[in-house]
């Protein structure tokens, strides 16, 4: 008797301490300023460790180069350059050797496999899973890091589990009260109250600090909101400031049963998967969204997969082709604390979360810039692509051609023909070679 | 790749391959960490499809050749040995090494030799020895794509056989192949030297 009145009392205690100091403040979107602490302590032992390992592996041998160098010496030189000619110059035998350079050169690295894996830190982290070549140090760090271990596994990942169960129920429930209002102010006012509560909530629930740069320009209604796509917690992070039109496919499930409590509240747009094979159907779907200019601004994701947050690859045009202003957002995560990205072939979801669950937080920035519309004689790639360089720029990111969603496909051979045109153009180029069959 | 700690102990054989290409214990950590990353669905070994999906070489216009020699003799499984030796050619010559070197041993991969086999393999896709003016010409193809007419390109194809060519049998062998790169530096071109 005693031991279940003992846990009945603990449980009841710890429900009063998450109602009282998290989910009460959530609601009216202040901070009691905890999150801010651990934080501190957080960044404080941290670089106690970084400097442990320094001190430690220097004994040993040099420090690696940051990680953001690669790990070839590559000499980027335009084709010409490599070829060693002038135009004009004629086939040599040892033309060869450039493209085979170039090839090897991919084979032991190129830019795109590495950008579906999670980045490198500099210095480790105190998580196992992102320890690559930090060798054993010192009993003091060994211990830091079991203390780390429980701190996260014993302490953390219960009270982040029970406000993310906490938050879902909680707007599940929500939803489908609010969506029994008649459709007016009243209902899009608590709506917003609802989904704003909940997101705050599911961000406590991952220990997520976010800072918003240039908030005069959040996405105002009937616009379209475009990021950078790294994981599906860009979805909350964005929401917690703001409220957006989702779009996509519908899940079967407790993602189904999300979707479906959301759409009571406020109209999103999911399709069917038959549906979101016909881009017609869907881009008109949107057209008729946004015409009214009333409408939340509708959230997408132009990459179509997740990105690991060191570059931003391909926007695919559809996006860009239902009209009205787009408004770009850069998210930018700090890998020091946590790895946000989802590499969808390597987890499912559940074990994605646990693992963000079981970091020490998941800090990011968010840029907000200002708007963009199609300038005249602009077609939709170009402005696909103007947009996708202004994201890099401001969040720091790398720019890459490719198209994210061919990591499973075989590439397009218009990037082959280019490469095979400069080089013609060299070896015949000028007439050259016409002036000697004359 | 990132969150897959790997250590020289985990890699087979890693002291042979290291005598036998002359890469250090790091590189070939580096190199197989990149093997495992580039075998998405953890076979163990590599298939072409595997490196067809490297975009950056799947646009190279010598890209389907350069994988052939990946894959010699038909094979249709790339161990990690066998990733390791190729990209060994292109392993940057130390002047320590020739200095060193014992002549009883064989010669070492990335030795001026062994690259420009490695170039001349490209061309001769019968492996006769003898790269024919048929060879060249498909080898150009493949470079210029759909750019240059057949004329121009048999042309030029036949210009440099000739310019090379010595005994006149209307081939390349090996040795007029050399021969005619001996003033080339192939040492710079066809090294890539591994940072870290």
């Amino acid at each position: 008797m005693d031991g279940t009145e003992l846990a009945g009392q603990i449980l009841y205690t710890w429900l009063t301490l998450v109602f009282g100091l998290i989910l009460l403040p959530s609601a009216f979107g202040v901070s009691l300023g905890i999150s801010e602490i651990y934080m501190k302590i957080l960044v404080k032992t941290l670089e106690w460790a970084t400097l442990r390992i320094e001190t430690g592996v220097a004994k040993q041998s040099a420090l690696k180069n940051s990680a953001s160098v690669g790990i070839i010496q590559r000499d980027e030189s335009p084709m010409e350059k490599g070829l060693s000619g002038l135009r004009g110059r004629d086939f040599e035998l040892s033309d060869v050797f450039y493209f085979s350079k170039k090839g090897l050169e991919a084979i032991v690295e190129d830019e795109v496999t590495q950008r579906f894996s999670s980045e490198e830190l500099v210095s480790w982290n105190l998580l196992t899973r992102t320890n690559v070549n930090f060798q054993y140090v010192s009993p003091r760090l060994t211990a830091v890091w079991v203390l780390g271990v429980i701190v996260r596994y014993c302490v953390l990942l219960p009270l982040r589990l029970t406000l993310a169960f906490i938050g879902i129920s909680l707007f599940v429930i929500g939803t489908t009260l609010v969506g029994q209002l008649p459709r007016n102010r009243l209902k899009n006012l608590l709506s917003e109250l609802v989904h704003l509560t909940c997101c705050r909530i599911c961000v406590r629930a991952l220990s997520g600090t976010i800072h918003y740069h240039n908030r005069q320009y959040r996405p105002q209604k009937g616009g379209i909101c475009v990021a950078n796509h790294t994981s599906p917690i860009d979805v909350l992070i964005l929401t917690t400031d703001g409220c957006y039109t989702m779009v996509g496919q519908v899940h079967g499930g407790l993602m189904g049963i999300i979707q479906r409590a959301m759409v009571k509240a406020c109209p999103h747009v999911w399709f069917e998967r038959s549906e979101m094979k016909d881009r017609h159907l869907v881009i008109k779907r949107l057209k008729e969204h946004i015409a009214h200019k009333k409408e939340l601004p509708i959230l997408i994701f132009p990459e179509g997969t997740c990105i690991n947050n060191t570059s931003v690859m391909m926007f695919k045009k559809g996006s860009f082709e239902i009209g009205g202003t787009i408004h770009p957002v850069a998210i930018k995560y700090n890998p020091q604390f946590g790895d946000a990205f989802w590499n969808s072939s390597k987890y499912n979801i559940v074990s994605y979360l646990l693992r963000v669950m079981t970091s020490w937080a998941i800090v990011c920035d968010v840029w907000y810039m200002p708007p963009m519309t199609r300038e005249e004689g602009e077609d939709a790639v170009q402005f696909a692509n103007r947009v996708k360089s202004a994201i890099a720029v401001q969040g720091g990111l790398t720019e890459l051609p490719w198209d994210g969603g061919l990591k499973r496909a075989k590439v397009k051979d218009a990037f082959k023909e280019e490469q095979q045109k400069n080089y013609s153009k060299m070896i015949v180029g000028n007439g050259s070679l016409k002036s000697e069959l004359d | 790749m990132g969150s897959r700690s790997s250590h020289a102990a985990r890699i087979p054989d890693v002291d042979s391959l290291r005598r036998e290409t002359g890469f250090s214990q790091a590189s070939l950590r580096r190199l197989y960490d990149r093997f495992q990353a580039l075998d998405r669905t953890g076979k163990g070994y590599l298939s072409r499809l595997d490196l067809q999906q490297i975009r950056a070489l799947a646009v190279n216009p010598l890209g389907d050749r350069i994988i052939d020699s990946f894959f010699p003799d038909g094979s249709l499984r790339l161990d990690f040995p066998g990733f390791v030796r190729v990209l060994a050619h292109f392993r940057p010559v130390d002047e320590e090494d020739e200095g060193n070197r014992d002549p009883k041993e064989p010669e070492p991969l990335n030795s001026r030799m062994n690259k420009l086999r490695f170039a001349f393999q490209l061309y001769d896709l019968d492996r006769d020895g003898k790269i024919s003016r048929h060879e060249m010409l498909q080898a150009l193809r493949l470079m210029v794509g759909v750019q240059v007419t057949e004329e121009q390109l048999e042309s030029i194809a036949d210009r440099t056989v000739q310019e090379a060519d010595e005994d006149g049998d209307g081939a390349v062998s090996f040795l007029e192949f050399a021969k005619s790169l001996e003033k080339m530096n192939i040492e710079q071109k066809m090294s890539i030297r591994i940072l870290k």
